[in-house]
């Protein structure tokens, strides 16, 4: 076991990845020299070389574009998308292309490209650096989608993405970034698209992934003082889901909260709430709750204590989900 | 509403210029007149066998090309974009490529396709929606065609970083990369992105744009002041422009293109001027916005009539030769569409199994219960 931070941990598993697989390639802005705005990709340059770490051109859709054509050629391109908020020039070549080839080519060709993307509010930054994009990303077919919330799971993850064949949208809670936890560098504790029960308990079953993992374990502590068990599940993986786990959990406890920080209408947790319903409508006691960023566009960051999902509001829903 | 005057003759009076009207100077080696000529910078020499072979190629692709023109009006497909006007350039091109190299195309690559020797199945399946197109494309070193504008130009582009990375060029037998795109493609920006990177990384890619005067309906004059091939320089990339109807003179052009890329010299830019003397697609109505008059202008510089003159002139091919070719074109195209109408549909089942390389649990359940959906269906039937 050694401490980390989720930076370090992402630092650490790119250069597994770097020095396991001779084919693959870390790409994007600012990347080498500097080691990405947030340094996840410091001194990779240095010791892989320039022709394996590349600083490429500032244009998002030209870095999915041509790590496709990258990986047509046999490579394993790593991508950085360098804030959340910039990913939208890419959409085509993520949606229609990246997404797209391999089912088009009836499984002949396969597209090994893992495209990192720092996401999540809650650093004080100014617009565009602080949405969460996942439930675009989750609603198309082709991708698979996934997100760390711990520096173990930062580590095992990017790894495990950068072994599979399908392309892996990989989502970086930006706030929980410096956070530092315990990692175990010798087996990773999960496969890649597994959920983890973080708590167990019998109250009501708590939903979270990314940056609100925490915001939901620190709920459940806090409910735990006055008496109140809370389940905690991080979903890990949002395409696909492992819904196994959520369902037994639900029909144990009765009460589901879906709490994430992208707005509420059509995300992540709509679909969780619908297909709870569906499979476990005769254990429910109360209808699916959600707390979530509201359905505006992410505000001013004075504003964003008040926008994020908090303690308070995920206690406030336990509460109203128990009333029922 | 039947006395209204059609919106139509007041678009096509209003309507820019076409720049199909005004020729600019290109390398051409061979005029409309069927005049071989000579160019300061181009020459091409080729055996007589394979000056006979180029006239072949033109044939059958425009045979072929009209077969899925004609399978589309008997309801044999969904859609065709027809390439008619634009075999010598998708010809002339293809044949100066080297078996090594690798093409991205678009949609219309009809002509390339058969140059590079690729079964032609999969482009009609596509448009039959038997399947979305797929093949083998790292064996064929043909890529799927691409219907969003201009996206596998970057495509192209990243393939050629990895072909640089690979140590692959730099000697006569290096690999180089050629994309085709359209005109209205360069105003995307993925266009314009990957001349960026093939400029930047200095990638074996040539960009082979044919400039067929329009985007559905929209001329030149709404895509760009300057041509492709001199937007080409501001990007650190020589661009060159070609007389797109004359088989010699892209040959020559794309040839030389493509030893720059294979020696390591970096990309280049072909703007190959053409016309599209079809609709857009099958689908379109070309009246709206063009006239017979323009059609007389671009028929007159058809690129068969003129290769074929000059062969006969030459002596390198007489009447036999042509009749020979005709036969010939007619049983590729008689065996292609039973091949075509013998495309059934796929089933149920495929349209979940490639999604994913390693399928997820979601999608092995969805597709459990459309299978059993669909018995269900014909239990139903057989009770009835």
């Amino acid at each position: 076991m050694t401490t980390m931070t989720m930076i370090k941990a992402l630092n650490e598993g790119l250069r597994r990845v770097l020095e396991d697989q001779p084919k693959s390639l870390v790409m994007g802005e600012d990347v080498g020299m500097l080691g990405g705005v947030f340094r996840v990709t410091d001194g990779l340059q240095k010791d892989f070389g320039a022709e394996r770490i590349i600083d490429t051109p500032l244009a998002e859709s030209g870095i999915i574009g041509t790590a496709i054509g990258l990986a047509l050629r046999g490579y394993r391109p790593i991508c950085e998308i360098q804030f959340d908020g910039f990913v939208y020039p890419a959409f085509d070549q993520l949606v229609s292309q990246l997404a797209k080839i391999p089912n088009r080519s009836g499984g002949r060709v396969r597209l090994p490209v893992v495209v990192r993307i720092p996401y999540g509010g809650g650093i004080g930054a100014i617009e565009h650096h602080s949405e969460s994009p996942e439930a675009y990303f989750a609603h198309t077919a082709g991708l698979k989608v996934v997100t760390c919330a711990n520096p173990a799971d930062a580590y095992w993850m990017i790894q495990q993405a950068a072994a599979g064949d399908d392309p892996v949208i990989f989502f970086e809670p930006k706030r929980r970034y410096h956070a530092k936890g315990e990692v175990d560098t010798a087996a990773p504790e999960l496969e890649l698209y597994r959920a983890r029960t973080i708590r167990e308990g019998r109250a009501a079953t708590l939903i979270a992934y990314g940056p609100t993992v925490d915001v939901a374990a620190n709920a459940a502590a806090a409910a735990a003082e006055e008496g109140m068990d809370l389940e905690v599940i991080d979903l890990r993986s949002l395409s696909p889901i492992d819904w196994a786990p959520l369902f037994a959990s639900v029909r144990k406890t009765g009460r589901a909260v879906v709490v994430h920080e992208a707005p509420g209408n059509v995300g992540m947790g709509a679909e969780v709430a619908a297909r709870i319903s569906e499979e476990c409508f005769y254990s429910l006691e109360a209808p699916v709750l959600r707390v979530t960023g509201y359905d505006v566009p992410y505000p001013a960051s004075r504003l964003e204590d008040d926008y994020l999902p908090n303690l308070d509001r995920v206690l406030d829903a336990v509460d109203r989900s128990l009333e029922y | 509403m039947g006395d209204q005057q059609r919106p139509a003759k007041k678009t096509a009076k209003n309507r820019p210029k076409p720049a199909s009207t005004n020729e600019p100077a290109f390398v051409q080696l061979l005029t409309p007149e069927g005049q071989r000529v000579k160019h300061p910078d181009y020459d091409l020499t080729l055996t007589d066998d394979e000056y006979r072979g180029l006239y072949r190629d033109l044939v059958v692709t425009r045979e072929l090309d009209a077969q899925g023109t004609a399978l589309q009006r008997q309801g044999q497909l969904g859609l065709w974009p027809s390439l008619l006007g634009q075999e010598a350039a998708q010809v002339g091109s293809g044949r100066a490529l080297q078996p090594q190299d690798t093409v991205f195309p678009a949609y219309r690559e009809l002509g390339v396709q058969w140059c590079r020797g690729i079964d032609l199945i999969s482009s009609f399946a596509l448009f039959r929606g038997t399947d979305l197109g797929g093949r083998d494309v790292a064996a064929d070193r043909f890529n799927m065609y691409a219907i969003v504008i201009a996206s596998q130009t970057l495509h192209a582009a990243g393939y050629a970083m990895g072909v640089a990375k690979d140590g692959a060029v730099g000697t006569d037998d290096g690999e180089a990369v050629v994309v085709y795109h359209g005109d209205g493609a360069t105003s995307e920006g993925d266009f314009n992105e990957a001349l960026i990177w093939a400029g930047v990384f200095n990638s074996p890619l040539v960009l082979f744009c044919q400039n067929n005067q329009y985007a559905i309906s929209e001329t030149n004059a709404r895509q760009f002041r300057l041509p492709p091939y001199r937007r080409a320089e501001g990007f650190g990339v020589p661009g060159v422009l070609v007389d797109g109807n004359d088989v010699l003179a892209t040959y020559a052009v794309t040839q030389a293109a493509l030893d720059r890329a294979r020696h390591g010299e970096g990309p280049s830019l072909i703007e190959a001027y053409t016309y599209r003397m079809q609709p857009h697609t099958t689908s379109d109505d070309a009246t709206r916005y063009r006239d017979e008059a323009e059609l007389d202008f671009w028929r007159a510089k058809d690129p068969i009539v003129r290769y074929r003159k000059w062969l006969a002139a030459e002596g390198l091919a007489d009447e036999a030769y042509f009749a020979a070719i005709d036969t010939e074109a007619g049983e590729l195209v008689r065996e292609l569409r039973s091949r075509v109408m013998a495309l059934t549909d796929p089933e149920l089942t495929e349209m979940f199994d490639n999604v994913y390389a390693e399928m997820p649990p979601t999608i092995a359940e969805q597709r459990a219960q459309a299978v059993d959906f669909q018995a269900s269906l014909e239990e139903g039937s057989d009770v009835r």
